[in-house]
């Protein structure tokens, strides 16, 4: 089946032939054009996707394998999402190590990508997480792969895009909760010095921090936003958890974007004003504080039919407050500001895998409506910045960078490409590899 | 608890409505053809909250061991309260067409090996005076059309057989369930082009467990099927015959 691939950014879009695989032991089809793995299409760019070549569809492959409620390793296939392990194993006492922030990702996805989440500072990425793996390759080999088995490719694939193989199945250890419950505070913070401040005195005692800004203010407003962090709360909190939120729906693509200048600088102050006091308590299901945008199904849509461009950058620690000052005041200038934006200290933990986008510094995540050669000069200006200090961005929410960056921001990717099956290409990697 | 047998567990309906009741706790016995996919289904099936996972190889097309097949289910489960009967193919018309052999191995397949099941099992829930039998049917059994008419018309041959046996049982406790899925994104719809009216088989797998809890007797998955088929029912013949469909 010819399908028209669009990833979650909707940009770029391309024509791939999509075949599901349903059957862990068997092997992978034959072809003359390239394949690539595609887990739930969550990736921004066009990393998951495979122009003119075919999509190896892994959803179908969604049984668990063993799961010992005792310790909380879980063995299952790769297409399995997030929020099923959730439902499963929440119940049982046990949470995700690491996740992003929507949980309809899957564990091939989260690996390919080495995700990381609020608690980087704590738990570095989903790859430390991973206990074992099998990648299988488009020649019919297997191999299991772990910290101490075939190292060398357990390495190349965490972080590898799909690159290197199909991930049939991984073992991953769990973290133990007593509940569903979340203990968490919001802090209104007025300028990135009270940012840095507070997540400094909060990385300690507080298991997951994360900010967001508001990307549109300027002048003394320049860098306001709100801070959040917690912790799982204990089996039966002591504040009384607030209802969960009814879901939502775009269930069409406007004609347009509804994220314009205008609306864009409305949401933000409303968003910030929203909260009277500086600091706010509350427990909550962990639903809404990691993923209050699974909330909204099919979010990405409100960016009309041009789609959006996310942008996710880290920078050095030594650089971070006066870059990303730097970064704030240019995209503020550029009067396009952007919806959401999230800002995060990571921790010092070295990422597993050869092409891991977590390092030590400070990370931004923005989102901008496509408008064209305008947004892309703003994220090229952006990329200057990035590169000047020795940062990177991050391939799973790119569709633009230029390959000469990528490798600086990677150096490893030399290395990597030792690892890359000869069968398996994808849009993205071939635009880097220009 | 519920104690239920599922025949054609592998297929994507069925293996979603096993889901459904593993995480309810129930106890499950599985019969399909491949043993080896259904090792994958049991370990994943305990995992999800299953009692008990039974499992036995069966080729549908093999009428003399259904008694077999039936009596280890019975001995696995100690009684059934809940039968899915959910085996089937796709086959493809034009070679239908084209062979007798096709068409009647193809029929059989679809039609008279589950007639021949469902003719053991009427008869030993009629014994229990309790439980429901679901059968996958389909909306291609609804009227006969150019594009599947071999597999419309074994379908058919289901439904009827069904609504049969629904009479004869209803005074005996036990509920018949006619599913008629429309279209299903399952490996065995894998090269069709798909568009709004396919639904996936979670939701389709939803549709039939709430079917059975309330013993619904024909039901149409998604529900718009049946404003679907009733359109196409109420066409006359002499119009129908010159559409393509």
């Amino acid at each position: 089946m010819h399908a028209t691939g669009r990833s979650w950014g909707r940009y770029p879009v391309t024509t791939e032939k999509v075949i599901t695989l349903s059957d862990r032991h068997a092997p992978l089809p034959t072809s003359d054009v390239p394949m690539l793995p595609l887990g739930n299409a969550r990736s921004y760019g066009d990393s998951c996707l495979n122009d003119g070549g075919i999509l190896l569809a892994t959803r179908g492959l969604d049984h668990y394998m063993a799961f010992d409620p005792a310790t909380g390793v879980l063995t299952c296939e790769s297409g399995v999402l997030f929020s099923d392990i959730l439902d499963l194993v929440v119940p049982q006492g046990w949470f995700l190590p690491v996740t992003p922030g929507t949980r309809f990702v899957t564990v091939g996805g989260a690996i390919a990508n080495d995700v990381h989440g609020k608690n980087h500072h704590r738990a570095g990425s989903f790859g430390h997480h991973v206990l074992a793996l099998e990648l299988l390759r488009t020649d019919g080999t297997r191999m299991r792969c772990s910290p101490d088995e075939n190292t060398e490719w357990f390495d190349a694939t965490i972080g590898g895009l799909g690159l290197t193989g199909v991930i049939t199945w991984a073992t991953i250890q769990l973290r133990r909760v007593a509940g569903p419950w979340m203990s968490t505070e919001s802090h209104r913070f007025t300028n990135l010095d009270e940012f840095f401040a507070l997540s400094r005195e909060s990385d300690r005692d507080y298991e997951y921090t994360v900010s967001w800004i508001d990307c549109a203010a300027k002048g003394n407003a320049l860098g306001r936003g709100l801070f959040s962090r917690g912790n799982h709360a204990p089996a039966s909190p002591d504040r009384r958890p607030a209802a969960p939120a009814r879901r939502l729906a775009m269930p069409l693509t406007p004609p347009f974007s509804l994220v314009n200048p205008l609306s864009l600088r409305a949401f933000n102050q409303l968003y910030y004003h929203r909260q009277r006091k500086p600091v706010v308590h509350a427990t909550t299901h962990y639903a809404p504080f990691f993923y209050p945008l699974d909330g909204i199904t099919q979010w990405n849509r409100m960016y009309g039919p041009r789609g959006f461009l996310q942008y996710q950058c880290v920078v050095p620690p030594e650089a971070s407050e006066a870059t990303m000052a730097e970064l704030v005041r240019t995209i503020a200038a550029g009067g396009g500001g952007s919806f959401l934006a999230v800002l995060k200290q990571f921790g010092d933990r070295p990422s597993r895998g050869l092409l891991s986008f977590p390092r030590p510094g400070a990370t931004l995540a923005l989102d901008f409506p496509n408008g064209g050669a305008p947004t892309f000069a703003l994220l090229d200006r952006l990329d200057a910045i990035v590169d000047g200090v020795g940062g990177a961005v991050y391939p799973a929410k790119d569709a633009r960078m230029s390959g000469e960056r990528f490798r600086r921001y990677f150096p490893r990717w030399e290395a990597f490409t030792r690892f890359i099956d000869p069968g398996m290409s994808s849009s993205f990697w071939r635009r880097v590899m220009e | 608890m519920q104690r239920v047998l599922i025949i054609g567990a592998t297929s994507a309906i069925a293996e979603a409505t096993a889901r459904i009741y593993a995480e309810r706790g129930s106890r499950l016995h599985l019969v399909a053809r491949t043993p080896a996919r259904l090792d994958t289904i049991v370990e994943d099936l305990r995992i999800r909250g299953a009692a008990d996972v039974g499992r036995d190889a069966l080729d549908i097309n093999d009428l003399t061991r259904h008694e077999a097949v039936l009596d280890a289910a019975w001995t696995a489960l100690g009684n059934v309260d809940v039968v899915l009967v959910a085996h089937g193919t796709l086959p493809d018309q034009k070679a239908c067409e084209a062979s007798v052999e096709t068409a009647m191995a193809e029929f059989a397949t679809n039609a008279t090996s589950t007639i021949a099941l469902l003719t053991l099992l009427a008869n030993r829930m009629e014994r229990a005076g309790r439980g429901t039998i679901a059968v996958i049917s389909s909306v291609a059994g609804d009227r006969g059309r150019a594009s599947n008419y071999l597999y419309g018309s074994a379908k058919a041959a289901v439904s009827t057989f069904l609504g049969g046996l629904r009479q004869r049982l209803s005074k005996r406790g036990v509920d018949i369930v006619t599913i008629k899925p429309g279209f299903v994104d399952t490996p065995m719809t894998r090269d069709f082009k798909k568009g709004a009216l396919w639904a996936k088989p979670d939701a389709v797998a939803a549709g039939i467990v709430k079917a059975v809890d309330k013993g619904t007797p024909v039901v149409y998955l998604p529900w718009f099927w049946f404003a679907i088929m009733t359109v196409i029912r109420a066409i006359p013949e002499f119009i129908f015959k010159r559409v393509s469909l």
